[in-house]
């Protein structure tokens, strides 16, 4: 099976190339390929599976891995592969199941946009990424498709680049993920110079099998730290970056700029769960030091990004505050060594997660392009399959008891949390997030899907209000546009294209929740490869049950004053003022304001780089450029110089000389003066002196 | 056969001066058809040396027999892997100056005859030979820029070719004492690295003379301000020489002759070299973010990308050189395709290269195919996976890495940066703000000519093969490096 492994992403890269070529007006073509491509691919993924479910008898997951060099430079070469596990199997089928769905979504969500063939070309190269990043055996393959994956989530979000704050979302993610990647990148290359190979798994010679690992686990750094744990948290920031962890999760809401699809698939269940891949892939490596990090980086997510998903009023930026702050659970959950915990959650968060956005698609695309949750209210009565497949959404993310996926797999991580050694923090800070998440889901829906219908009042529209990071005029004008399309104003179901996936993935919010009860862990049993059994009895052990009570107790509190607060609230045409904005004014716009973080960093590090940037320029126009005109300032004084050298004394010496010469040539000249007297006593001359020269020579005297 | 690239091109500058200019279409076909000749006998070079693990000899006859030397032309992969460049840059140059009306034999002449120079750079194996060709690059250059330029042209050729000149002096002073203090009344490169008669306290001084000589040709820092107003005021088929080829003679005769000959000179200034190639790569990146010039851009960037080059030299390791020599190619293609989109689909056309006024322009719509070709473009710069430019990077860094991994980190940081210039310049250009007003475009946007076609997918399929299958590059780069003769480079020499 794994020599068809490479199959996977093939399908998806061989469409987006076709789709590349393909001419605008070909949008069926192009869907058709797309979606064609990705459900052959989800079925290689299922095959896969099933392999993969084979030959669990030994101890440990069944791995089967294929390696081929790349290139070679000497007597190195450096090898990618790809390897058939559980974890790859579990995330090949995931991104290629959500995917169709979403695909198919997608299909109906963007049937009136231009570039329709172009979005289904670059969906197309996203899958393609993702999955290969997914099947990858080789840390640098796996970096490569992590940057592809970066590549094409810039080009989606920044698909409306007409749009300044998309342009500006898609550069502010690319760059804020890669200040990410360059950790990832130095952890990659600190591992290459020490193990000397990038491979995963390589017959005993892989980085992840004992000999390497011990090598690293020896080795100690500055402060005494092992290499593993410094290569670790290097790798680790690669994945604070891509899965929006704090400090560097300020990308991730503003990506919601691009279309709902989008978010849904890359934003929500495939991409930014890839840190979280990433570290379930190389948890070999991590030390107990790592894990503590990635156990507080992940539990401080969890509750920064539900404090702040509070306050907000967009509705899909409710959501992705939501999703950074399932992702610190997962990342909690492997910190405290819920490694079977972190990554169940990754599969039901990816199913409920990308319903909740595709819902919140159904819902915006109903109410003609609306994201401010202020101005929906009743929807139920409008939308009833978007309401109920919402509903389940929603309480599968709150996390309600028993029938609900994401009761059981935070459940799981909760219980990771508890029982681990070093500190209790991530577990209490874990209940205080399922009560948030709980609380501003409830409010969501609330104002969403209750109470009257608030959007659409002709008089009240006319003065927009001010509204800081969520109005955009542009937007509010293809709205109208819309409107008027449609000849009315009501909101309105979507079509079958959209309705029938939420559908689907809203019985695998329900139902992919059995998987991984305490009473029969399937999914651990997979993952790790230990026995499977059915013990309803393991439900009722004191330190389960008690979680479980404990985590009920919260997400109840969440939903009761939630509903306390927001239940009513929407009955009137004009919503009331926010009640916690009431209660807590300053507290609630910090919240609002998302804790200003953006606002720090622009006047930190942006400033920073721009000033950088200003002072080389002005280094290279004043000093070196300066240096290069001192010298040739210099060059042409020195010219001056000789000239004066070469006129003054040079010259004038010359000069003399030749007047000398003139003057002796006159003065030559003179004796030829043609008188006759003259010449005549010359002549006497010098016949006089030839006699007497003659004599002379002759000895005559 | 080899040797024939060098005269065909100057048989073909020679021709052309005879051809009547009015007859254009005739000039450019034999400007093409020369170039395309050189490209392919690069080419078949390659079938011929294809199992070359040292050096093979084309030419070797004697000269100047009273100074000893000699007309040596020799070729091992190293120098295939630059004269395959230069084919390529030579002839994508011609495809993207299709458009030159003005003194059109004269320019097609000139600019054959400094591809014929960088042949003959690539190829020589007696240093006098070599100094020769490579001041013959340099005359050329200067009128290409003088002539056929833009923006500040005097003032841009003349700063390129004094600084030339300048380092040229110093390579010819280094060369003459090398020559002197040798005594073996030799140029042969070959024999003196082999034999390295340079006592250690003449190479700490003749390294850095020969090597700075050729370095400022290479845009190492703090001397590269001539390559971002060279680059700016030369015509889009110069600039897209200077770029891909020019800065790489520098490198290239850096390596060849200063660090082969002078290895105990090298071991000495091996570190701070790599920390001034370090700096170039932050710094050109860093200046690269608030021009408001696009060629400037790209200029800059140019410099970021050369110190790549010169900080995988200074690795000494067999990676970190390969990777050296892998960028060579890579941003020579590169860059050569950022210029051309740069000054031939956008500026000849637009008539600006302003980003602000760029902004306004919508051309995202109205040039959709240049849009494409730079954004490719532009993620290649970047040193996203599937180019050249992240395999040549890679292998950089991983040499760096084992030998200054505080460099390494630098030169992430610089790859970051990168990141943002090129999204900055790609957003700028092409898909700016439109609520602002109605676009400023011109009206006569001409559609994309068959040759700028060619030459982007010539281009773009030259840096996806190398970035795609490296082999085709490394199995010629590895062995010579591993070439006795240039035992110095690799692990570099123990004093």
């Amino acid at each position: 099976m794994v020599g068809l492994l490479w199959l996977i992403p093939f399908l998806p890269l061989l469409a987006a190339g076709v789709i590349a070529v393909c001419k605008r007006p070909r949008r069926r073509l192009a869907a058709g390929l797309a979606i064609g491509a990705m459900g052959l691919s989800c079925l290689v993924a299922l095959a896969a599976f099933v392999a993969s479910l084979q030959g669990h008898a030994a101890a440990g997951p069944a791995r089967e891995y294929l390696n081929f060099s790349w290139f070679e430079i000497g007597s190195t070469s450096v090898k990618l592969g790809w390897v058939l596990d559980p974890l790859t199997a579990l995330m090949a089928v995931m991104v290629t199941f959500v995917g169709s769905l979403i695909f198919i979504y997608s299909a109906g969500y963007m049937a009136s946009d231009e570039n329709f063939t172009r979005f289904f070309g670059f969906l197309s190269l996203f899958a393609a990424a993702m999955l290969g990043l997914v099947i990858a055996n080789s840390l640098l393959l796996l970096f490569i498709c992590w940057e592809l994956v970066g590549l094409t989530s810039y080009l989606l979000i920044g698909f409306w680049f007409h749009k300044p704050s998309a342009a500006a979302a898609a550069k502010k993610a690319f760059i804020t993920t890669r200040v990410g990647d360059l950790c990832f990148f130095v952890g990659m290359l600190w591992l290459y110079s020490q193990s000397g190979t990038l491979l995963f798994y390589d017959h005993g010679a892989g980085c992840l099998e004992k000999s390497a690992l011990e090598k690293l686990a020896v080795q100690t750094t500055f402060e005494g730290l092992a290499l593993s744990t410094v290569i670790g948290l290097l790798l680790f920031g690669g994945a604070v970056g891509k899965s929006g962890q704090v400090p560097l999760h300020v990308w991730l809401p503003d990506a919601m700029e691009g279309p709902t699809p989008v978010s849904a698939l890359i934003h929500a269940a495939t991409m930014v769960a890839a840190g979280v891949f990433l570290m379930a892939r190389v948890y070999p490596i991590l030390t107990p030091d790592a894990l503590t990090v990635i156990a507080w980086v992940g539990a401080i997510t969890a509750v920064f990004a539900a404090l702040i998903a509070v306050a907000q009023t967009d509705i899909k930026r409710i959501l992705a505050y939501s999703t950074v702050s399932q992702l610190g659970y997962m990342m909690m959950a492997l910190g405290v060594g819920g490694y079977v915990a972190g990554v169940f959650h990754l599969i039901t968060h990816a199913f409920f997660k990308a319903l909740l956005f595709m819902g919140a698609g159904s819902v915006i695309h109903g109410c003609h392009e609306e994201q401010d949750i202020r101005r929906m209210g009743g929807l139920r009565q409008y939308l009833p399959a978007t309401f109920l497949t919402y509903a389940i959404g929603m309480m599968a993310l709150a996390g309600v008891p028993v029938f609900f996926s994401g009761f059981w797999s935070k459940d799981e991580i909760l219980h990771a949390a508890s029982i681990w050694p070093v500190s209790h923090g991530p577990f209490l800070l874990g209940l205080v997030g399922a009560f948030l998440t709980a609380f501003y889901m409830t409010r969501q829906v609330a104002l969403v899907f209750w109470g009257k219908y608030r959007g659409h009042q002709p008089a009240a529209h006319a003065g927009p209000e001010p509204e800081p990071g969520s109005a955009h005029p542009r937007k509010k004008k293809s709205a109208a546009g819309h409107k008027a399309a449609h000849g009315h104003a009501l909101p309105h179901e979507s079509p079958p294209a959209m309705v029938w996936p939420l559908k689907i993935l809203a019985a695998g919010a329900i139902l992919l929740g059995f998987l991984g009860t305490p009473a029969w862990p399937w999914f651990h049993s997979y993952l790790t490869g230990h026995h499977l059994s059915l013990e309803l009895g393991r439900l009722f052990e004191s330190g389960t049950l008690g979680v479980m009570l404990l985590s009920t107790l919260a997400v109840a509190a969440g939903i009761g004053s939630g509903w306390k607060l927001y239940g009513r609230a929407g009955q009137t045409r004009e919503l009331p003022p926010d009640a916690l904005e009431t209660f807590q004014p300053q507290v609630f716009a910090v919240l609002r304001d998302k804790f200003r973080v953006d606002e720090i960093y622009q006047a930190t590090v942006i400033r920073a780089v721009a000033w950088g940037g200003e002072f080389c320029h002005w280094l290279d126009q004043f000093v070196w450029q300066g240096c290069v005109r001192i010298l040739a300032q210099l060059t042409l004084g020195l010219a001056w110089i000789n000239r004066a050298i070469d006129e003054l004394l040079v010259n004038r010496g010359f000069d003399r000389v030749c007047r000398r010469i003139q003057d002796s040539g006159g003065r030559v000249a003179s004796l030829q003066d043609g008188q006759v007297q003259h010449y005549l006593r010359v002549i006497g001359v010098a016949l006089a002196m030839l006699v007497l020269l003659l004599a002379w020579g002759g000895g005559l005297w | 056969m080899l040797a024939w690239t060098i005269y065909i091109s100057f048989i073909g500058a020679a021709v052309l001066m005879l051809v009547n200019p009015r007859h254009r279409l005739v000039v450019r076909g034999l400007a093409l058809g020369t170039a395309v000749a050189g490209l392919l006998l690069a080419l078949l070079g390659v079938l011929e040396y294809q199992r070359l693990a040292g050096l093979a000899t084309i030419v070797d006859c004697s000269w100047i027999p009273a100074l000893g030397i000699k007309y040596y032309l020799a070729v091992d992969g190293l120098s295939l892997v630059l004269v395959i460049l230069t084919g390529l840059a030579a002839v994508t140059g011609i495809l993207f100056s299709w458009n030159i009306e003005e003194r059109v034999n004269e320019f097609f002449a000139l600019y054959l005859a400094l591809i014929g120079g960088v042949y003959g750079v690539f190829l020589s194996f007696d240093l006098f030979l070599l100094f020769v060709f490579y001041e013959i690059a340099i005359i050329p250059k200067y009128f290409l820029i003088a002539i056929w330029g833009s923006t500040n042209r005097q003032y841009g050729a003349m700063k390129l070719a004094l600084y030339s000149f300048v380092g040229s002096a110093m390579v010819l002073v280094g060369l003459i004492a090398a020559y002197v203090v040798s005594g073996a009344r030799t140029f042969d490169l070959v024999e003196l690295a082999r034999f390295n008669p340079f006592p250690a306290s003449f190479q700490l001084w003749a390294f850095p003379l020969v090597f700075f000589g050729f370095a400022i040709l290479a845009g190492l820092w703090p001397f590269h301000t001539w390559a971002p107003t060279g680059h700016v005021a030369a015509p889009t088929a110069a600039s897209m020489l200077l770029a891909g080829v020019v800065m790489k003679l520098g490198a290239y005769g850096a390596m060849r002759v200063a660090m082969t000959l002078f290895p105990l000179g090298l071991m000495k200034w091996q570190p701070f070299l790599a920390y001034l190639a370090a700096t170039g790569i932050v710094y050109g990146a860093t200046v690269a973010l608030v021009q408001r010039d696009l060629k400037f851009v790209i200029g800059y960037s140019s410099v970021s990308h050369m110190g790549f080059v010169l900080l995988g030299l200074m690795t000494l390791t067999e990676v970190g050189l390969t990777g050296a020599i892998l960028q060579m190619f890579s941003h020579g293609i590169i860059a050569g395709l950022l210029f051309a989109v740069v000054g031939r689909m956008v500026y000849d056309r637009t008539h600006t290269r302003e980003l602000a006024r760029l902004r306004g322009m919508n051309l995202g719509r109205l040039m959709p195919f240049t849009a494409v070709a730079f954004v490719i473009a532009g993620a290649a710069s970047m040193g996203l996976p599937g180019f050249s430019g992240f395999v040549a990077e890679w292998q950089v860094l991983v040499g760096a890495w084992h030998a200054f991994p505080g460099l390494a980190g630098l030169a992430g940081l610089g790859i970051i940066v990168g990141a943002a210039y090129t999204l900055r310049a790609i957003q700028q250009t092409f898909f700016g703000d439109q609520s602002a007003g109605p676009p400023e475009a011109p009206h006569d946007l001409a559609p994309v000519t068959w040759p700028e076609m060619l030459g982007v997918f010539i281009l773009l399929g030259a840096t996806l093969a190398v970035g795609l299958y490296p082999r085709v590059m490394l199995d010629l780069i590895v062995p010579s490096l591993n070439a006795p003769w240039m035992q110095a480079l690799v692990g570099g020499i123990k004093p």
